[in-house]
This record gives structure tokens, sequence and C-alpha cells, in this order.
């Protein structure tokens, strides 16, 4: 008797819902990063290994969400905001759990050691990092908030004040870690060559955490604007 | 004449018993989907939705549903085409009806939407096209009707996004949302009292004798609505703040506040549906009766008996308590993004569209204007979803429907005609 419903063939399941699900996956992988980089700094090879299992395992229920939604979004689906500005922000949101997982990846890989000189400015380029992860999952959950006003009105200048702030601790991320970058330069020839290489490119994942959190920020703004 | 004398016992028994059957159809299918967005959105119980529905589709039928009964039972045929051979209408009518019984009941067992509406408007067309004549239809309402089943979910859909946007202005879009909700709930309850009783009471209720000028008919509406607004403001005072909620989603209390004012258009749309749709099922009998009793005048001019009324009625709140409980069950899961705030839009839309419909005796699909009156919400950026595809399935029910009622009926028209001549 449900099909002889109009009503109950009429809805689709909530992609807002999803998003922040999604979200919230994605960043447990991202709080997973400090941890990880803090064994690593101690030593603790059993640590490392147990972070960078856990940021796998979240990564691929991330996945399994992403997955979900994108199959429930027929064309024919009316919704409040743009179809693929939604399914941009879910692909930024993405990144931030598969970035995490290169990071974790490489390091378990390639057994690398974090060198005395790094292990400060490391750890505040990761902090700040996922702080800004925070700051764009805290937006994603006001999504509820914006679909009750209609995505205008006061929730919307309250998100954009939020996306704001985001962009602030983004710039933070980018000083630290060229501030970190010049760092390794200057002692470049005390470490191997391929690590000197490696740990460019985990200097630069780090940071993509906080950009593609930023991102995640900025489409938001495309889903208010309509 | 003869067989009116003979047989005319038989015959009113019959269109008696297929009344009954289709108004029980129609208790048992239809009223979930008018009920839909008030249990859908978690502001009523379903058996709280049953009891609503009982009392106020009762009330609606027999208050407001004598227009409709009027256009079914003598606005489409003309009454000149048949003067000789009255029969042919008693024949026609019992046809319409089972023709149009026959396809509810094939079309809920396959699980298909269908507008009782439309299955005895086709059904009624059907045979008068078929079995008079291509003249005896009048047209012009034909027309008219028609075009009522274009305009009508637009309306309601107009009146749902005109409702939104000023509940967000006036209520979530303030320093306090909550504040403001106690604060303008009382005015969208007195909405509720105002515009139903407004729309069924101007200018008065004629098969009830009560006569009202304009002026009366908007003191009552006045009054009216004031008594609803002040139960709710009492309703609406007793709900409390849910810190534990709120932070979870800042308008949860809001939607709290909304709750009570669900109960209000539940009963509207009740009310609304039932004035409507009585008709489906009596119009046809009271063609019947009025034939058979005036001993085969076609009369124009007789009055709607009242135990007519009550008898679709209560052929409604049967079916309804029968099987409207496992229809409605079905309904509740999927429609979690209905929150209190956007179903009392929705339905206040549906509900006042329908009941305008009603007055103006044009007989709609209560269904298809409360899937516009959503429609009106979602497009006024207040529901995350809504697949339109159910747009097309319902184009498609009207291409099937009106052909296969008129089909039908035509068949059974013949049928009764060869079994009684």
């Amino acid at each position: 008797m449900s099909s002889t419903n109009p009503f109950a063939s009429m809805f689709g399941k909530s992609p807002f819902s999803a998003l922040q699900a999604h979200m919230r996956v994605a960043l447990e992988c991202a709080h997973e990063i400090p941890p990880l980089f803090d064994a690593l700094a101690a030593g603790d090879q059993e640590g490392v290994v147990a972070a960078k299992d856990k940021i796998f395992e979240r990564e691929a229920e991330a996945d399994k969400i992403k997955n979900g939604m994108r199959g429930a979004l027929p064309k024919s689906l009316f919704m409040p905001v743009d179809r693929r500005d939604l399914l941009e922000v879910l692909q930024m949101q993405d990144s931030i759990a598969d970035t995490a997982q290169d990071i974790a990846g490489m390091l378990v890989e390639r057994r690398m050691d974090l060198p005395e000189f790094m292990k400060e400015p490391m750890l505040a380029l990761a902090r700040r990092s996922i702080d800004a992860c925070d700051q764009s999952a805290k937006i994603i959950e006001e999504l509820d908030e914006l679909l009750a006003m209609g995505f205008r009105g006061r929730e919307a200048s309250r998100v954009e004040e939020m996306v704001e702030e985001l962009n602030l601790i983004e710039d933070d991320t980018d000083e630290l870690g060229i501030e970190l970058a010049r760092h390794l330069f200057e002692h470049e020839d005390e470490l191997k060559p391929v690590s000197v290489m490696m740990w460019y490119q985990l200097i630069e994942w780090v940071g993509d955490l906080a950009d593609y959190a930023e991102k995640v920020g900025d489409r938001l703004r495309l889903l208010i604007a309509r | 004449m003869e067989i009116i004398t003979n047989y005319g016992f038989i015959l009113m028994a019959l269109a008696i018993v297929f009344g009954l059957y289709m108004t029980w159809g129609i208790g048992a299918n239809d009223v979930a989907n008018a009920m839909g967005t008030s249990v859908g959105s978690g502001a009523i119980t379903v058996k709280q939705a049953i009891l609503i529905a009982a009392i106020f589709e009762f009330a609606g039928a027999f208050i407001a549903g004598g227009n409709v009964t009027k256009t079914i039972r003598k606005g489409i045929i003309d009454p000149s085409s048949i003067v000789n051979t009255p029969e042919i209408l008693v024949f026609g009518m019992l046809a319409a009806l089972l023709a149009a019984a026959v396809w509810l009941m094939i079309a809920s067992s396959k699980g298909w939407p269908v507008s009782t509406t439309h299955s005895i408007v086709g059904a009624v067309i059907g045979f008068a096209v078929v079995g008079i004549g291509v003249d005896a239809v009048q047209w012009g309402k034909v027309s008219q009707i028609a075009a009522s089943w274009v305009v009508s979910p637009v309306l309601g859909g107009t009146i749902a996004f005109l409702l939104m946007m000023s509940i967000r202005r006036l209520i979530f879009n303030t320093e306090n949302p909550f504040e403001s909700a106690k604060r303008w709930g009382p005015g969208y309850v007195f909405l509720v009292g105002f515009i139903i009783s407004l729309v069924t009471l101007f200018k008065g209720l004629k098969h009830l004798h009560i006569e009202l000028s304009v002026g009366m008919s908007f003191l009552v509406a006045v009054i009216f609505g004031l008594v609803l607004a002040g139960i709710g403001w009492y309703l609406i005072n007793r709900v409390k703040v849910d810190p534990g909620a709120d932070r979870d989603f800042h308008f949860a209390s809001v939607e709290k506040v909304f709750t009570p004012m669900m109960i209000f258009t539940a009963c509207a749309m009740a009310f609304a549906h039932g004035s409507n749709d009585v008709a489906n099922g009596i119009g046809p009998l009271a063609a019947v009766v009025s034939i058979i009793q005036s001993g085969g005048e076609v009369t124009q001019k007789a009055d709607l008996p009242l135990w007519i009324l009550v008898l679709g009625g209560t052929g409604i709140v049967i079916g309804l308590a029968t099987m409207g409980y496992r229809v409605m069950k079905t309904i509740g899961s999927g429609i979690t993004q209905l929150t209190p705030s956007r179903g009392y839009c929705a339905t206040l839309a549906a509900a006042a569209t329908v009941v305008l419909a009603s007055r103006t005796g044009l007989p709609v699909s209560t269904t298809h204007i409360a899937v516009g009156a959503v429609i009106g919400v979602g497009l006024a950026r207040g529901i995350g979803a809504i697949d339109l595809r159910v747009i097309g399935n319902i184009v498609v029910s009207w291409v099937v429907t009106l052909p296969v009622g008129a089909a039908l009926s035509a068949l059974f028209f013949f049928t009764l005609k060869g079994m009684f001549t």
C-alpha cells in the first residue's frame, strides 16, 4: 500500500544529514593525525601503526557514506541547493579523509623518524590544521539550521562569520607550513636526500588538511548564495 | 418510467450499497493521504489521526459537502437530454459508482496511486457520452473541473510558499525564535479557524438552511478563529524550552511550539477532505435517489436530503476505522523531513485550497493538492529533498484513470440497462 501513497515516494533521503554524517567520520580521520605525530616523535612505532589503522578504517567508512550519498542523488531530486555544489562539498570533505590516509600510509610504509629540529613546528602545524578541520566540521553541523532558515537571514550571516574564522586559521597553517619548510631547508644536508623529499611532501599534506577544510567552508558559501 | 416504479426499490438499494462501498473505499485509502502530512511530521500519532479524521471528516461531509455533491449529482449531465428516459440516469449513476469503486479496488491491490475524484468524474462522463450522447455532457462545467485539477495544486503550493516565508520572517529569523513562536503561534492558529470557517460559511449553507450575510460570515469566522486561537494560546504556553534538544538543533524548541498547532491543521485537513471527497460516493447516489423518490422526474430543484450526507460521512468513518490504521502506518517513516513548521504550512495551504474548491462546488483531488503544497514549501527552500518523479506519477495516473473509469462505467451501464429492460 505504500506505493499508493505519493508521500511515501516523494521525499528523497535528506542529503544534508548524509553530508553531516560523512563530515563526522572524516573529522575522526583528521583527529588521529596529532596522536600519530606524537607517537612518531616519541619513537613509539606501535602507536604509529595503531593510529594508521584507525585512520584507514575510518576512511573506508567515509567512502561508504560518500558512495551511498552519491547514489541517492538522482537528477530528479529537487533540493534547496544546487546538486553539483553539494557534491563538491562532499568531495572536499572526502579529501580531508584521503589526505589523512596518505599521511598515515607514508609514515608506516617508510619508517621515518621525526628529526629533533622538526618536532615542535610539525606538531604545531598538525594541531593548527586539525583546528581548521574542527571549524569546518562545526560549519557543516549548521546545515540543519541553515535549512530551517532557507539558507538566508541570521543563520546565513552567522555561518559566513564562521567561514571567515576558518580562513584565518588556514592562513595560520600556511605560515606555519612555510616556516617548517624553511627549517627543513636549513637542515637538509643532515638527512638522507630521499627522506628530505618525503618530509617536504608530508609538510605539504598536513597543510592540505587545512586547505581542504577551508575549501569545505568556501563551497558552503556557494550553497548559501544559490 | 415503468422501470422506476417497478424496480425503484431495488435500484435505490443498489445505489445505497454502491455509494456506501465507494465512501468506505475513500475512508480506507484517501484519508491516509489527507492526514499524511500531519502524521509524517510527528505532530500526531496514527491513533490520534484516526480519531481526528473520524470526527472531522464526518463534520466536513455533513456541513460543507453539499456543493460538490450537487455538482456530481446534476452539474455534469444536462438534464434536458434525459427528460423522457430518467431510468438512463439511474443506470448510469449506478454504473459510475460501481466503476469507480471497482477501479479503486484494482488500483489499491496493485499499489497504484489513484484519485477517487478523477475516477468518479471520468465514470460519470463515460456513461453519459456512451449512453446518451456527447451533447448530454455539460462540457463547460467539465472544462471548469479539469482546469481546477491543474490550478488547485498550484494554488496550494503558492499558499504554502507564502505561509513558509511569513513564518521565516516572523519566527525563525528573529533574535529569539522560541519567544517569537510563542507570540505569533496563536495568530497562526487564528488563521486556521478563520480561513476554514470563512470559506465554509460564506453567505451561509443552503442545504442546512442557514442564511448568513457577508458581514455575518466574517463576524462568525473571526469569532471562531479567536476561540481556536485562545485554545491554541493555552496549548502553546504549555510548551517548554528543551535546552538539550536545542544544542543539537537550535530550532528544536520552536518546532515543539508548532506541534500543538498542527493538531488544528490536521482537523482542518480532515474537514476539508470530507467536504470534497464525500461527494465522490454520494453524488451519484443523490442523483438516483432524487429520481426514484420523485417517481421519475428529473427535477433540478430538489434539495439534497440530509440522510444522504449522513450516510456518506458514516461510510468514510467506517472505512477509516477498519483499514485506515494500516495504511497510515506506512506513511510515517519516510517523511522525517517534514518538521512541524513545514507540515503546518503544507497542511493549512492544502486544507484552505480544498475547502475553497468545495465551496465553489468543484471536485478536486485532495492528494494532488497536498503534494502541490509540499512542493510549495520545498520551493521556499524548506525541505531537503523532494523527488519530482512523483509529479510524473501523478500525471500518469490522470492519463490512466480518466479513460479507464469512463470505459468501465460505460460497460456497467450497458450491463445494467440490459438487465433491467
